[in-house]
């Protein structure tokens, strides 16, 4: 019997501070919204940012994009080509890119690359003692440090996803029809038939600034948060790709519920 | 007796409500000298400092400085306060993605809009004392362990700040650049008319600049005087710390079972 | 050139790059540059069985592109589908009587309408209804009467 309350509390104290912890991330969340008015009035800030950020994982997103837009369609073509429809192959590979792979890829890599630099970054500085030292100079870290951060990755993501999209589609022409020999007239009329403006790729747009919002949340708020040791630092990195890929797949099944599936 | 920039009163604190870090500390940091806060490791002499500056908040109790209530300031007053405060952190803090001059120049440019001209010169102003005028363009990452600390205290002295913290200034240097930072407490103290407060265990090097010790144990202040009224004190306490005693009332041996019993239990497997 | 400008260059070309991206995908990669306006005269024809028809559904005449399917309703007295659909306005000249048949494009495509011109000389106009439909070919429909044939002999 005693074993059965033991585990009750424990699993009461885990959801208490569970969602304590939420609680803690949220109120860290406004104060970094509220540091935008600062980082309007310091654009070198955010710029510097958005390199790091956003320029440096330009390599990855890009062949990436590449690579993943051969692949479907390579395995559209093989699957399709069967069943005799191979001249939808162009609005395969766009439709499954626009709506899914590129928003959803693209923030897994940007979490993976950009998130964890970032929770490094600042769970290093906390550690060391500079985010400390900053506040003792009267200077807010979140509003000096943590806000740019923020504002860059939820500029930059939307902006690589939209690069994934485009190359990977072109990609995807490239082994269609250069290499498997589907007629180029056919695969670029079905997707500018079929797909739409508005409802797939502004949605694909729309996902990825979620995605966006989300997975740099995560990254900056376990930096702050860390442990200032260097196992600290190290734990605070991977639970920042960790739970962003959770939120990411998880985001993703609620919004192409609702944009797609109804 | 000079008046005292921070009064601490009936100070308590503790992280978690269980453990009192401090239980009603008394604390007078007389203006224009330097006082020096001692005591055992882990009886959160750092911690001290933290509450000076309003990084954290005391659970009772009253801190003040300049006359100002620090645990009650709102943000803005408190950041305006921490202006005239200058810390010296124990790894120096150097901003590892700033020059030297630019980490030195970071204070002067996040709170006023001085022209370029005059923020150099109050710049190399610091650097010229405390001796590093010539690594002005290296990176934090090219300095060695003593002189990002000289970096670390010309940037907290850049804003001409009236109360001065030092935390474990002296930990871990070689004995030059040792005594180059002993000798840069005692004249920035003097020079810049500053009231200094230092968090140390190193006994020799604070006893010879401090005019004021505190030395902190078990949450309390348990002697407080100049240098030579603690050399000369006759509490056994003071006498080990002061002297380096391996035994005393800090018992040497941590708590155990009796000697010859513990290892005569390991006999019967 | 020293490093805070290659920085900004950099910040630039991503975004240039971005742009660059977002127009491929608005002209390329959809419909945007189709008939993204739903400028034209709206006529209506009522079919037994659309299949696959669906809206979007491209209107054609001799295999030329006029118009877009915009709705599809249900007539509950008649038991047959209303297939509305807007035919570009420079198209003011097809004949009253002219005929609106559902094909197939491909055999995965999607079906569409084509119309075949009649002989009347008044025009279709806004609000015009087709009274010659021919409805989709079912698949089991054409087997059924295959067997049929075949087991009438």
């Amino acid at each position: 019997m005693n074993g059965v309350i033991n585990f009750m509390q424990s699993t009461g104290a885990f959801i208490i501070d569970g969602l304590a912890g939420f609680g803690r991330s949220v109120t860290f969340l406004i104060s970094v919204l509220l540091g935008l008015k600062d980082v309007i009035l310091r654009p070198r800030l955010l710029i510097n940012q958005i390199y790091s950020v956003g320029v440096l994982s330009f390599t990855i997103i890009f062949f990436s994009a590449i690579f993943v837009g051969m692949v479907v369609s390579l395995l559209g073509y093989t699957i399709l080509v069967d069943l005799g429809g191979k001249e939808v192959l162009g609005l395969l590979v766009s439709l499954t890119l626009v709506r899914e792979l590129a928003p959803v890829l693209g923030a897994l890599l940007f979490a993976g690359r950009a998130g964890s630099a970032l929770t490094a970054e600042i769970g290093l500085m906390k550690a060391t003692e500079q985010l400390a030292s900053m506040e003792m100079m009267a200077v807010d870290p979140i509003r000096r440090i943590v806000a740019p951060r923020f504002f860059a990755g939820l500029i930059s993501l939307p902006i690589l996803t939209v690069i994934f999209m485009a190359v990977g589609v072109y990609s995807g022409y490239l082994v269609g029809s250069e290499w498997k020999g589907v007629d180029a007239g056919s695969f670029w009329s079905q997707i500018q038939n079929k797909v739409e403006f508005r409802y797939d790729i502004i949605n694909g747009i729309i996902k990825s600034i979620v995605f966006a919002f989300v997975v740099t949340w995560i990254a900056v708020y376990q930096g702050y948060n860390a442990m200032p040791t260097s196992e600290g630092v190290s734990r605070a990195t991977t639970n920042s790709v960790v739970y962003s890929a959770l939120a990411i797949l998880g985001l993703d099944f609620v919004l192409t519920a609702v944009m797609f599936a109804s | 007796m000079s008046n005292s920039l921070v009064k601490i009163r009936d100070v308590h604190f503790s992280w978690d409500g269980k453990r009192d870090i401090y239980s009603g500390v008394d604390l007078d940091i007389p203006e224009g000298k330097i006082t020096a806060i001692m005591g055992p490791s882990g009886t959160g002499k750092t911690t001290m400092l933290r509450l000076i500056g309003g990084q954290l908040k005391p659970t009772q109790g009253s801190v003040q400085v300049s006359g100002e209530e620090i645990p009650k300031l709102n943000r803005k007053a408190l950041y305006l306060a921490r202006r005239r405060m200058g810390m010296l952190f124990q790894s120096g803090a150097l901003l590892t993605d700033l020059s030297v001059f630019e980490n030195i120049a970071f204070p002067i440019r996040e709170h006023y809009d001085f022209s370029e001209t005059m923020i150099r010169d109050i710049v190399l102003m610091k650097l010229e004392l405390v001796g590093l005028r010539g690594a002005r363009d290296l990176m934090p990452s090219e300095l060695s362990g003593g002189m990002a600390r000289r970096i670390a205290l010309a940037r907290a002295i850049v804003l001409d700040p009236l109360l001065m913290m030092y935390d474990e200034p002296f930990t871990g240097l070689d004995p030059v650049t040792l005594g180059t930072i002993v000798s840069l407490i005692k004249e920035l103290n003097s020079a810049l008319g500053l009231t200094s407060v230092i968090v140390s265990h190193d006994i020799g090097e604070t006893f010879s600049i401090a005019d004021h010790v505190c030395i902190l144990s078990e949450g309390k202040i348990v002697a407080a005087g100049s240098p030579e009224e603690l050399k000369n004190s006759d509490s056994a306490f003071v006498q080990q710390f002061v002297n380096g005693h391996p035994d005393g009332p800090m018992p040497f041996h941590y708590p155990a079972d009796e000697y010859t019993q513990d290892l005569l239990k390991g006999d019967k497997s | 050139m020293n490093s805070s400008k290659k920085v900004e260059v950099l910040v630039g070309t991503l975004f240039v790059l971005a742009i660059l991206a977002f127009i491929f995908l608005a002209l390329n990669v959809s419909n945007l540059s189709k008939i993204s306006s739903s400028k034209g005269f709206k006529v209506t024809a009522p079919f037994n069985n659309i299949g696959g028809l669906s809206t979007k559904a491209k209107v054609t005449m001799s295999g030329v592109t006029i118009g877009r399917v915009t709705q599809i309703a249900y007539d509950k007295q008649a038991f047959q589908a209303i297939v509305t659909m807007t035919i570009d306005p420079q198209y003011d000249y097809l004949p009253e009587d002219s005929q609106a048949s559902i094909y197939t494009a491909g055999l995965l495509g999607e079906q569409y309408i084509s119309l075949e011109p009649g002989a009347e000389d008044a025009s279709l106009v806004e609000g015009s209804n087709i009274d010659l439909t021919q409805s989709a070919i079912v698949l089991e429909e054409i087997i059924g009467k295959v067997l049929v044939s075949l087991t009438t002999k």
